[in-house]
């Protein structure tokens, strides 16, 4: 694998970083499935594209994305909480209203950012060759403050009444936590961070477009999985790091099997490989216990 | 004080499985009184219990703690007023999350939560020696998996959390009931402790007509939804339970067949 192929591994292993801390959030701590992420990575990035197109600066730009973010994950939350609509279907229904809401940001199917300023800009200067280390170098900082952020948060008193809003209901409620309150922050929270992973998206892959979405929610859950596979642990800030590295290994393992010539894949193999990755994942703790089974039986 | 006004309660109305549970009940518990309540299964003790913690809301009736109509109030809201231990030990702590994370979440009940660090260490002190007290090593594994505990311990730290902080009421929803009867014991001796140490007001659901007499200074026996008996002072203290059971049949002019509560 070249070099320049790696680092855009990376650069995409990072962007995927920040939707995995999203998938985290919903999926794990506040154990909501939920599918927002499919609109609401690109509805991040559809606010950072149209604004930066509209002459605004890179940094408002991100921030109205995760606004944007983290209205659509109120959103999913508040149909569940508030109208008792399951989930998984809450979140169906925010994604594809956001396909529509997505189009109208956007006012046509994709908007070129070829030219523009972004956030890398100031550190890139004139000389577009260093766009290649800078990108990754600004993520993987973005990432590290995500990451901080966020085991920071947890390790606090509302963090804490969001761990137990996920983790026993009923038992938050009789310690006075609003749980409704939580859900509605925690989901907020994740597609946040979600949607500013689109609005970066944008800015790396030089524009926006409308099915820039398909999937993500896979590929989040998917470093979600191969992280807690690889480093299983229960305390916070070692499963934030198991899911940034998750993120970072699905994506250096996609571009090394889409470059292993003799394989034989192509770009359009992506997700067939992607499922086959996420199985993997998904069953290779029992195959772990199996081979611990074999060798403890050896051993005696 | 705790005051049940006439609750009424039906649950799946209009449909075949309807159950009108509570029938008019009503019950006053005076400060610092400790209530044990037995009754046999479906008489409403459980739903009592999760009325008075807001868990769910009586179709009509009003209910207060001390002065306040509590009646509508969610069971977050009302939390600072009422401190509960679960029947099932998972229920009521976060088998997730470490020991002196759960008992930081107790530690604030009812309170706001803020960015603040959750477990500082002077509240790690704090539960180390509240822990010590349960004699039961715990306080040398504060940073411990909840899930790692036995039933027994658990509900030990159930009803540590419970106290942690004051509260109007304490209800105990038959909190022996999923321990074996060696542990039943040693729970039921540290609640004993806990409430006469923190002069709480308590309310003990129990299926055992043995442990309704033996602890606590009050006995309420509940049927159908209301409360058709109702001993204290001397009467409770000269109390068999063969006479609890021949009051109990008495006053409602059948025989009992409830082996649960014959047992025990």
């Amino acid at each position: 694998m070249s070099v320049i192929a790696l680092m855009g591994a990376l650069e995409i292993g990072l962007i995927f970083a920040l939707v995995a801390l999203g998938v985290l959030i919903s999926f794990r701590i506040l154990n909501f499935p939920d599918l927002t992420a499919d609109g609401s990575f690109p509805l991040g990035g559809a606010v950072a594209a149209t604004l930066i197109a509209g002459g605004h600066d890179p940094y408002s730009a991100c921030a109205f994305a995760m606004l944007a973010g983290a209205a659509a994950g109120w959103t999913t939350a508040w149909l569940n909480v508030r109208l008792n609509i399951l989930q998984l279907l809450a979140s169906i229904l925010v994604m594809i209203a956001l396909y529509s809401i997505n189009l109208r940001i956007m006012g046509a199917p994709n908007i070129p950012l070829i030219g523009e300023a972004t956030v890398f800009s100031a550190l890139i200067g004139d000389d577009f060759d260093r766009a290649m280390t800078v990108q990754p170098a600004v993520l993987a900082a973005i990432i590290v403050l995500a990451k901080l952020g966020l085991d920071a948060f947890f390790a606090s008193q509302a963090g804490l009444a969001m761990r137990a809003t996920g983790a026993n209901p009923r038992m938050a409620r009789a310690q006075g936590i609003s749980t409704d309150r939580m859900v509605l922050c925690g989901m907020a929270l994740s597609n946040a961070l979600i949607a500013l992973g689109g609005a970066l998206y944008v800015q790396t892959q030089g524009g926006a477009d409308i099915s820039m979405g398909i999937g993500t929610i896979v590929v989040g859950l998917a470093a979600v999985i191969i992280g807690e596979t690889l480093i299983p642990s229960r305390k916070l800030w070692v499963i934030t790091l198991a899911t940034v590295l998750g993120a970072l290994l699905y994506r250096i393992l996609i571009a090394l099997a889409l470059n292993a010539d003799f394989i034989g894949l192509a770009a359009q193999d992506l997700n067939l490989i992607t499922a086959l990755l996420v199985g993997f994942a998904l069953v290779l703790p029992l195959i772990k216990a199996k081979f611990k089974r074999l060798s403890g039986g050896l051993a005696k | 004080m705790m005051r049940a006004d006439n609750l009424q309660k039906t649950f799946n109305p209009g449909t075949p499985v309807e159950n009108h549970v509570l029938r008019g009940m009503s019950l006053t518990i005076e400060t610092g009184q400790f209530v044990t309540v037995i009754g046999s299964n479906g008489a409403g003790k459980s739903t009592l219990l999760n009325a008075i913690s807001g868990d769910i809301q009586p179709d009509s009736g009003r209910l207060f703690i001390d002065q306040q109509d509590v009646t509508r109030m969610g069971a977050w809201q009302r939390a600072k007023l009422v401190a509960r231990v679960f029947q099932d030990p998972m229920a009521g702590t976060c088998e997730g999350l470490s020991i002196e994370e759960n008992l930081a979440l107790a530690w604030q009940r009812g309170e706001k939560r803020g960015l603040g660090l959750a477990v500082k260490k002077a509240q790690r002190e704090l539960f180390r020696d509240k822990l010590a007290t349960l004699k039961l090593g715990l306080e040398n594994r504060l940073s411990d998996r909840m899930g790692l505990l036995s039933g027994g311990q658990r509900q030990a730290i159930s009803l540590l959390m419970a106290s942690l902080r004051p509260s109007r009421i304490l209800l105990l929803d038959e909190h022996t009931a999923a321990l074996d009867p060696k542990t039943a014991a040693f729970v039921l001796e540290l609640t004993d402790q806990i409430v006469r140490d923190n002069k709480l007001t308590a309310l003990m659901v129990t299926h055992s007509m043995r442990q309704a007499l033996d602890h606590g200074d009050r006995t309420v026996m509940l049927h159908q939804g209301q409360v058709v008996l109702d001993v204290s002072g001397e009467t409770r203290r000269q109390m068999q339970v063969a006479d609890l059971l021949s009051m109990f049949e008495k006053t409602r002019g059948e025989v009992i067949d409830d082996d649960a509560l014959l047992l025990g």
